[in-house]
């Protein structure tokens, strides 16, 4: 069993150093890859590269392998383009939606993406960021910084939960992906490290008992949607850690809750498409058709 | 752990465990026959038999056969490269047993050169993946690390005289498991390793007593 992390030990680290949370997280992360900073930097630049090349594929309105899912991130690019009136969310979180539907979209259809922290929470974090780099023109050394950011809180909820649909349910998948991408969010705009430890808090309180229930057990449905919601669960999260809001529950305690949910869920609602939306009429259907194929 | 665990691996989607670990079983099956592949016959298992077109399981297990990497994008192509190179590979459902993980597969390989094994093993999350048995023998590896498999007979010194060579070479032991059906009989042992094993000790290995075949385990 590994040892359990703690984000408010790094926090605490971060403030005492009176330094970015970022910053630490380069440091502490270097250190212990034994490896230059740089060259830390330049690979997560490397992953963000990936990512963009993920987000053309999607907009691209390919089908999925199971053809359930394709398309609606290109809706979204048009609807978008049509008149900025129409948007209920506004710009920036509707980009955030675009792109996490069109990263999904190129997951399911075989496309090339950065499990991040998995493949099929793939689309959040590159929604936060890239839609919050376009509206305040971050350069790719300080996405790159932020991406530290998510990494390290991945780490932490993974040695204290689970990042795994399968362990924990989707708010293991995408719960984590959400506080990974809010925690980035905070960085980037300036958020003090115990800001971003409220973001993460915040985030996976909202997602906290989320199921994994994969129609046909593809991920595809509820999957790609799912990615959309998270990002905006991560903006929200954000934007109230900015503000000086505080989560009344400790982060570590807000994973620890997480695990301890995980665990009482049914083995039907992890990742199993024994339950939920996998088996309802239509998710029995759609399975039933797939699986029809196989046989054929 | 480390924090590229979490951001990564850069892979074809659309599941780590479904796509990614299955394009990995297929490099360790390759590299577990230790030649390119003629042809493969593939039995799915649970949940790798009830999805895998659409997670297209059946193309990265192809593509891990002809020794691509998990990210690479010629992946949902990998069926009409291994036509090109006349590699034939087929699918089938098969019951592996309620012991078996969910996520199974195995394969029946035959080689260029007429070599064959069969390898059986599981995607168990996240990519990983761990071979569960090779020639109807029980094993446990990850291809984590450059790896030797024998069977030999089940004698006294057997296994030392394998590690002792090893030694000579320089080659540390990272760890070592040995399987055996019935004392004295046949006897199946996994030495992993930090350093990758030559041609030179390779051979003599094959050659010590009581060893009846080896295997070089080397994944690129």
């Amino acid at each position: 069993m590994e040892e359990k992390l703690s984000l408010q030990e790094w926090i605490d680290l971060a403030e005492t150093k009176k330094i970015s949370f970022g910053d630490f997280c380069i440091d502490f992360q270097a250190k212990e890859l034994e490896i230059d900073k740089k060259v830390l930097l330049e690979r997560m630049e490397d992953m963000l590269h990936v990512m963009e090349q993920s987000v053309a594929i999607g907009l691209t309105g390919i089908a999925s392998m199971g053809g359930l899912v394709g398309g609606n991130g290109k809706k979204v690019e048009v609807y978008r383009s049509e008149s900025t009136d129409k948007s209920v969310v506004g710009s920036v979180m509707s980009k955030a939606i675009m792109i996490a539907l069109a990263v999904g979209e190129a997951n399911a259809s075989m496309g090339r993406i950065v499990a991040a922290p998995t493949a099929g929470a793939s689309g959040t974090l590159p929604a936060v960021l890239f839609s919050l780099a376009e509206a305040r023109g971050f350069s790719m050394g300080e996405l790159g910084k932020a991406l530290i950011v998510a990494g390290a809180i991945g780490m932490v909820i993974s040695s204290r939960a689970s990042l795994s649909g399968a362990a924990g349910g989707c708010q293991a998948e995408c719960g984590s992906a959400a506080a990974m991408a809010a925690g980035a969010a905070v960085e980037l705009y300036g958020g003090s490290p115990e800001q971003v430890g409220q973001a993460v808090a915040i985030t996976l309180k909202n997602m906290l008992g989320l199921v994994c229930d994969p129609v046909a057990g593809l991920v595809e449905v509820p999957c790609v949607k799912r990615n959309a919601g998270a990002a905006a669960q991560a903006m929200v999260a954000a934007e109230m850690a900015l503000a000086g809001i505080c989560s009344v529950i400790p982060v570590d305690e807000v994973i620890d809750a997480m695990a301890a949910v995980g665990n009482a869920m049914s083995c039907t609602l992890k990742e199993t498409a024994q339950g939920g939306l996998a088996v309802s009429p239509t998710g029995i259907l759609l399975a039933n058709k797939l699986f029809a194929k196989v046989e054929s | 752990m480390n924090i590229f665990d979490v951001i990564g691996p850069v892979m074809i989607g659309p599941s780590s465990s479904h796509t990614a670990g299955a394009v990995r079983l297929g490099n360790l099956a390759l590299a577990i026959l230790g030649e390119g592949v003629k042809e493969a016959v593939i039995g799915l298992h649970g949940s790798f038999a009830q999805t895998y077109r659409g997670h297209g399981t059946d193309l990265a297990l192809s593509a891990g056969l002809q020794g691509w990497a998990t990210d690479d994008t010629r992946i949902p192509k990998s069926f009409d490269s291994a036509k090109e190179a006349k590699f034939d590979i087929s699918f089938s459902t098969i019951n592996l047993g309620d012991l078996s993980h969910p996520n199974s597969v195995r394969f029946w390989l035959t080689g260029v050169n007429g070599n064959k094994c069969i390898v059986t093993g599981a995607s168990i999350g996240g990519g990983r993946v761990v071979v569960t048995n090779i020639d109807d023998f029980p094993v446990e590896f990850n291809g984590d690390f450059p790896a030797i498999l024998t069977m030999h007979r089940d004698r006294p010194g057997a296994i030392a005289l394998v590690t002792s060579i090893l030694s000579t070479q320089g080659v540390n032991v990272a760890q070592m498991k040995v399987f055996r059906k019935q004392k004295g009989g046949l006897a199946a042992m996994i030495v992993e390793t930090d350093q990758p094993i030559d041609d030179a000790a390779f051979e003599v290995i094959g050659k010590l007593p009581h060893i009846q075949s080896v295997r070089r385990i080397q994944l690129v």
